[in-house]
C-alpha cells in the first residue's frame, strides 16, 4: 500500500504500487470480508488501487487497515483458471503483429503462451481487464474507435487484453473472437472473468 | 397487471438497485430519489424497496387490470384518475380498469408511482431496476407494455404523507478526495466558491454541471479506479459532473470530491443552481 485515501461518506481507496499489489490487496480484502472481519458493500479493484465502499465508519476502518500486516503476495497459481478458446482472425491482428515485429501466427501463439489474470472489471458488466502481457508488448488504442464491436471479440489496448462481453462501441485492437459467454445472468457469479481469475487463451 | 397507456419521455422500473456487483462492472442503479420511492411504497403497503415506476419530467399514464392501491410521490405532478383530479402523495384505492395519469413534473424532475404488490418484472441480479448505462433490467417503458404486479402484503400503512417541494437552489456537502491533489489550489477554491448550473445533458448516469472549469495540478492519465456514488469527476474539458445511480463502476478521470448525499440532484432540473460546501477533514 502506498496510500489510503478517503472516497466519500462511506469509502476508502487503497493505493497500490503496481498491479501485483492490487491483486494481493483485493484477495486479502475479499478474504477478510468472507471471514467477517470487514463489513463492506463493495470491494472494487482498479488498475493501481482497490476501492472499499459501503463502510459504516471509514475512518475507523482506515485505522484498522493501517495496523494490518502487509497482505501476502498473490501466488502464480492462486485463483481459478479459465481457458478461453479463441479463433485468431481479428481485423487488427496483422497490425498487432507488425507492432510486435513478428509474423501473424507467431502473434497468436504469443498471446496463447502468456498466462493472463483479471486485474479488474469495468466499461461494461463482465468486461475484464486482463494483465500479464509484458509492458514492451503494449499496443496503442485505435485512433478512431469502432462504432460496433461484436460480443466475444478478443482485443488489446495498452498493457491490457480484454474480451467484449456484449456488442458495443470500442477502441481496442481486435485480435480474435470467442464463442464463450462472458456474462450470464443465470450464473453465479454472472461474470466468467471475475477479478483474480487466471485466464489462458487457447487457439482453435 | 398494469398497461402502459402513455410511457412519457423516460419512465423506468426502479427499486433500490443492485449493489454488490461493482467489482464485475455492474452499476448500482436503483431509484435516483430513494426516499420518494420508499414513501410511495409505504403509502400502498409495500415493502420499502418494492419496484415502482420512476417517471421523468413528462409524466406517464397507466391502466390497472386489477383493483390496486396506487400512490404518486417525488416530483410534484397533477394526478388524474379516470380524468378526475386525485391526491398526490396519498394512497388511492382504485378498482380494476382505472386509468392513472401522472402529469408533467411541476416541481422536481422524477415522480414515483407505486402500486400495491409492487411491479413484479423478473429481477436481474437481485434487482428489478432499469440500468440505463449497461442495459440490465427491464427496458424503459413503451406505450402498450404490460407489467405484472405482485401480491399485496398489507393494507396501506398511512393515508397521507406531508410533502415538501424540492429545494430550488442546491447547497451540496462535499468531501474532497480521493484525487483532490490532482487539482490546483485554485480549482479546489473555485469548486467551493462559484455557482454551477445543472446542464440539460444530465441523466441517470450523472448530473453534468456547467460553470467554472477546474484546472489540473498535474497532467497524465489516472489509472482506472473504482468510483463511488456522488463522485465529482472532472473530465479533460474541466467541467465537473456528479455521478448518480447508473454511474460506471470504474473510471480514469480524477475525482476531486464526493457529494455526501446525491438525493436532491434527483429532483434538480436543468438550470438549477448548485453550490458546494466542504465537510470532513484534510484532503488525504
Amino acid at each position: 500500500m502506498t496510500g489510503l485515501r478517503r472516497a466519500g461518506p462511506s469509502g476508502l481507496l487503497i493505493e497500490c504500487a503496481d498491479g501485483a499489489a492490487v491483486e494481493s490487496w483485493r484477495a486479502e480484502l475479499w478474504r477478510r470480508r468472507e471471514a467477517g472481519q470487514l463489513a463492506a458493500a463493495e470491494i472494487v479493484p482498479g488498475a493501481r488501487s482497490v476501492l472499499i465502499d459501503g463502510l459504516a465508519d471509514p475512518a475507523a476502518t482506515a485505522v484498522a487497515i493501517a495496523a494490518w500486516p502487509p497482505p501476502p503476495a498473490a501466488g502464480p497459481a492462486s485463483g481459478p483458471l479459465v481457458e478461453i478458446p479463441v479463433r485468431f482472425d481479428g481485423e487488427d491482428l496483422p497490425a498487432v503483429a507488425e507492432l510486435w515485429a513478428i509474423p501473424v501466427p507467431e502473434a497468436a501463439r504469443r498471446l496463447c503462451a502468456t498466462e493472463l489474470r483479471v486485474a479488474f472489471c469495468g466499461f461494461a458488466p463482465g468486461f475484464a481487464y486482463l494483465t500479464g502481457l509484458p509492458a514492451r508488448w503494449a499496443v496503442p488504442r485505435l485512433d478512431t474507435p469502432r462504432a460496433r464491436v461484436p460480443a466475444g471479440s478478443v482485443a488489446l489496448a495498452g498493457e491490457y487484453a480484454g474480451i467484449y462481453p456484449s456488442g458495443s462501441p470500442g477502441g481496442w485492437r481486435l485480435v480474435g473472437r470467442t464463442e464463450v459467454t462472458l456474462f450470464d445472468l443465470d450464473r453465479d457469479p454472472p461474470a466468467l472473468l471475475a477479478p483474480g481469475t487466471r485466464v489462458r487463451l487457447v487457439e482453435r | 397487471m398494469i398497461e402502459v397507456r402513455r410511457a412519457g419521455a423516460l419512465t423506468t422500473v426502479q427499486d433500490l438497485g443492485r449493489p454488490g456487483y461493482a467489482h464485475l462492472g455492474v452499476p448500482r442503479s436503483g431509484a435516483l430519489d430513494p426516499p420518494a420511492l420508499t414513501l410511495a411504497n409505504r403509502l400502498v403497503g409495500n415493502a420499502p424497496g418494492a419496484a415502482a415506476l420512476e417517471i421523468t419530467a413528462t409524466g406517464c399514464a397507466i391502466r390497472l387490470r386489477r383493483a390496486a392501491a396506487v400512490a404518486v410521490t417525488g416530483a410534484y405532478a397533477e394526478v388524474r384518475v379516470d380524468g378526475r383530479a386525485a391526491q398526490f402523495a396519498a394512497p388511492l384505492s382504485l378498482p380494476a380498469g382505472t386509468t392513472v395519469d401522472v402529469g408533467p413534473a411541476r416541481a422536481g424532475v422524477r415522480s414515483y408511482l407505486a402500486v400495491g404488490g409492487g411491479l413484479a418484472v423478473a429481477p436481474v441480479l437481485g434487482s428489478r431496476s432499469t440500468d440505463t448505462l449497461s442495459g440490465l433490467g427491464p427496458a424503459p417503458l413503451r406505450d402498450g407494455d404490460v407489467l405484472p404486479l405482485g401480491t399485496p402484503e398489507r393494507f396501506p400503512a398511512a393515508d397521507f404523507a406531508p410533502w415538501r417541494p424540492p429545494a430550488g437552489d442546491l447547497l451540496l456537502a462535499v468531501r474532497f478526495g480521493p484525487r483532490a491533489d490532482w487539482f490546483t489550489d485554485d480549482a479546489r477554491g473555485t469548486l467551493l466558491s462559484t455557482e454551477y448550473k445543472i446542464s440539460p445533458m444530465s441523466n441517470r448516469v450523472g448530473a453534468r454541471l456547467s460553470g467554472a472549469r477546474l484546472g489540473r495540478a498535474r497532467g497524465g492519465e489516472l489509472p482506472s479506479e473504482g468510483l463511488v456514488l456522488g463522485a465529482v469527476q472532472v473530465p479533460a474539458a474541466g467541467e465537473p459532473l456528479i455521478f448518480l445511480a447508473d454511474h460506471p463502476t470504474t473510471g480514469g478521470y480524477p475525482v476531486i470530491a464526493v457529494v455526501e448525499d446525491v438525493t436532491p440532484l434527483a429532483q434538480a432540473g436543468p438550470g438549477t443552481a448548485v453550490r458546494f460546501r466542504e465537510v470532513g477533514g484534510p484532503v488525504r
